[in-house]
């Protein structure tokens, strides 16, 4: 029996589109949805793309997430994390998708703190990490699992953590040019950084959702074209992929209530 | 030339106020034996550097950090470090976050006895506003503005590795060796604690000598410690102690959690601590995280 495809299956494949004609770059998915799209992207459209098995070794057969054996992945490759710094981030090589805890309208992030000063914040989160390097040297996309104002924050982020394209950060005579920011998907639908000055703007709409609604959630005007299209259904083939990445079924837990791709009932 | 220590003796060595590098990545391959040593002991008012994970976090608890060098502080499947927390949000440590590949480039420079390396890491971000890092332009035709990423020079690196022999060969098996041999050549003195300390490894181990990270005149001490890693990984010989974990996590939200935490858990020594953690067997049969 078919079942209809879940929003979180909509995202996975709305996410795999993100390495569509990347070349041959390291595909980094962090959590469940952004890791099955670029799984997904790797075993249709963009074979070419590299991929870790989530330690340290590269893998041309994306390893399924969940639990499994220890050691089932087959290694194709070798990419520990000091070698990643060498050999992707800073060569450009990588494209990664994160899920930021804040994000303004210059497409910068914030995964390090909340409030307060910077001396004794409200709220201590995990810290910039790789996020610096990563945004200046190489491709980045974000996934939102729950699109609201509190992530796509009014002004600016409070601890810029990723390089966007805001003019006043850049200092005279800095190399900026390996800023490049591609698509956020939120469970809501799919912007980009294709407006006048990078500015952020809608490209997809989800089933059942009205640039409205985007335009409510979101802190910062966001760029609506009068027609916006919606976001393609996932396909039997890419379904059945997603299913044999994600045996336990992690995916089902990512959106709250798990609810269906067309989710006619939230569209009033 | 020999090179073995107790963990008293390594403790000894150390004094208040030093800038320590502890080597491994959040939960994963820590020398936390030797974090317990100093936890264990009188030390104050150090500079911690590292991939922060629960070292981080226990160190803040018990009060021994002045300032923090680090670019995050997790234990990954508990994506949030509390105890580290804490000591943020009350403002009781002094930081300097960076990228991590920045705290790569700083390590760097230091075994390369730079004063800095140049990078674009960090410029556009808050990293610069508060790290309080100077630029650098490039003398060629490029004339390019870098940020110049100052080295971090360590008064000593903590490691933990599987083997070691008295001359301080050491060997690190499993899949990622982390930036381990960054910190030890940044720093003055670099102590490895080991699963196994044999005489010479030429004699035991020559068949895994591409698992000698670093080589022995970047190592001052080695200590004896079997699960010295532990609640952290240590693949491929154990997981992490998902369990212990979560029971030191549960303690940061106790009144007087720290208290009893290091009473009941870190305890007086070694021994009684892995009696404490379930016994060697426990340890050893604990599974090997999947990512």
């Amino acid at each position: 029996m078919t079942q209809a495809p879940t929003l979180a299956e909509l995202l996975i494949v709305a996410c795999s589109e993100a390495y569509r004609g990347n070349g041959e770059v390291v595909a980094t998915g962090i959590g469940p949805v952004p890791r099955l799209g670029a799984s997904l992207a790797k075993l249709t459209h963009s074979p070419e793309l590299m991929m870790t098995d989530g330690e340290a070794f590269l893998v041309e057969e994306p390893v399924p997430i969940g639990p499994r054996g220890y050691d089932d992945r087959k290694a194709a490759g070798y990419l520990p994390f000091s070698r990643f710094f060498d050999s992707a981030v800073w060569t450009g090589r990588r494209h990664a998708m994160v899920s930021p805890t804040q994000i303004d309208r210059f497409g910068q992030t914030n995964l390090s703190c909340l409030g307060g000063t910077y001396t004794q914040p409200k709220v201590q989160m995990l810290g910039v990490r790789g996020f610096p390097g990563n945004s200046i040297h190489h491709v980045n996309s974000m996934f939102v699992p729950a699109h609201s104002k509190r992530i796509f924050v009014e002004g600016e982020v409070d601890m810029v953590s990723s390089v966007g394209y805001n003019p006043a950060r850049r200092p005279a005579g800095a190399n900026f040019s390996g800023v490049d920011l591609r698509l956020i998907v939120t469970d809501l639908c799919v912007m980009d950084f294709g407006g006048p000055d990078h500015a952020i703007r809608l490209v997809l709409l989800h089933p059942g959702v009205t640039a409205d609604q985007v335009i409510e959630a979101t802190g910062f005007a966001v760029l609506a074209p009068a027609e916006v299209p919606v976001t393609p259904m996932p396909d039997a083939e890419q379904l059945a992929i997603i299913a044999r990445l994600d045996p336990h079924n992690i995916r089902a837990t990512v959106i709250k209530g798990n609810p269906s791709a067309t989710r006619e009932e939230v569209a009033a | 030339m020999d090179k073995r220590l107790s963990l008293d003796a390594f403790v000894g060595e150390l004094s208040d106020g030093m800038t320590i590098g502890i080597a491994g990545w959040g939960p994963r391959r820590k020398p936390m034996a030797l974090v317990r040593a100093i936890l264990r002991s009188g030390l104050k008012d150090l500079t911690i550097v590292t991939y922060g994970g629960a070292d981080v976090g226990m160190l803040c608890a018990a009060g021994k950090v002045r300032k923090l060098v680090f670019a995050f502080v997790s234990l990954d499947a508990i994506p949030l470090e509390p105890w580290f927390r804490k000591a943020r949000e009350s403002g009781a440590i002094e930081v300097l976050e960076l990228d991590e590949g920045m705290l790569q480039w700083g390590l760097k420079a230091a075994a390369l006895r730079l004063p800095f390396l140049p990078t674009r890491v960090g410029l556009g971000t808050d990293v610069v506003t508060h790290g309080g890092f100077e630029t650098v332009t490039s003398p060629y035709a490029d004339g390019e503005v870098l940020l110049a990423m100052p080295a971090i020079p360590l008064d000593a690196a903590l490691i933990h590795v599987h083997r070691a022999d008295h001359r301080g060969n050491i060997q690190a098996l499993g899949p990622d060796t982390y930036y381990d041999e960054w910190f030890a050549k940044a720093a003055a003195r670099t102590y490895v604690s080991a699963e196994q300390v044999v005489e010479r490894m030429d004699l035991a181990y020559p068949e895994d000598a591409k698992a000698n990270i670093f080589e022995r005149c970047f190592v001052h001490g080695v200590i004896e410690v079997p699960f010295g890693a532990h609640p952290t990984s240590m693949p491929p010989s154990y997981g992490w102690d998902m369990a212990a974990f979560k029971s030191y996590v549960a303690s940061a939200s106790e009144e007087g959690g720290w208290d009893r935490y290091s009473r009941d858990v870190i305890g007086a020594d070694e021994a009684g601590y892995l009696q404490r953690a379930g016994g060697a067997d426990a340890v050893a049969k604990l599974p090997l995280p999947i990512f």
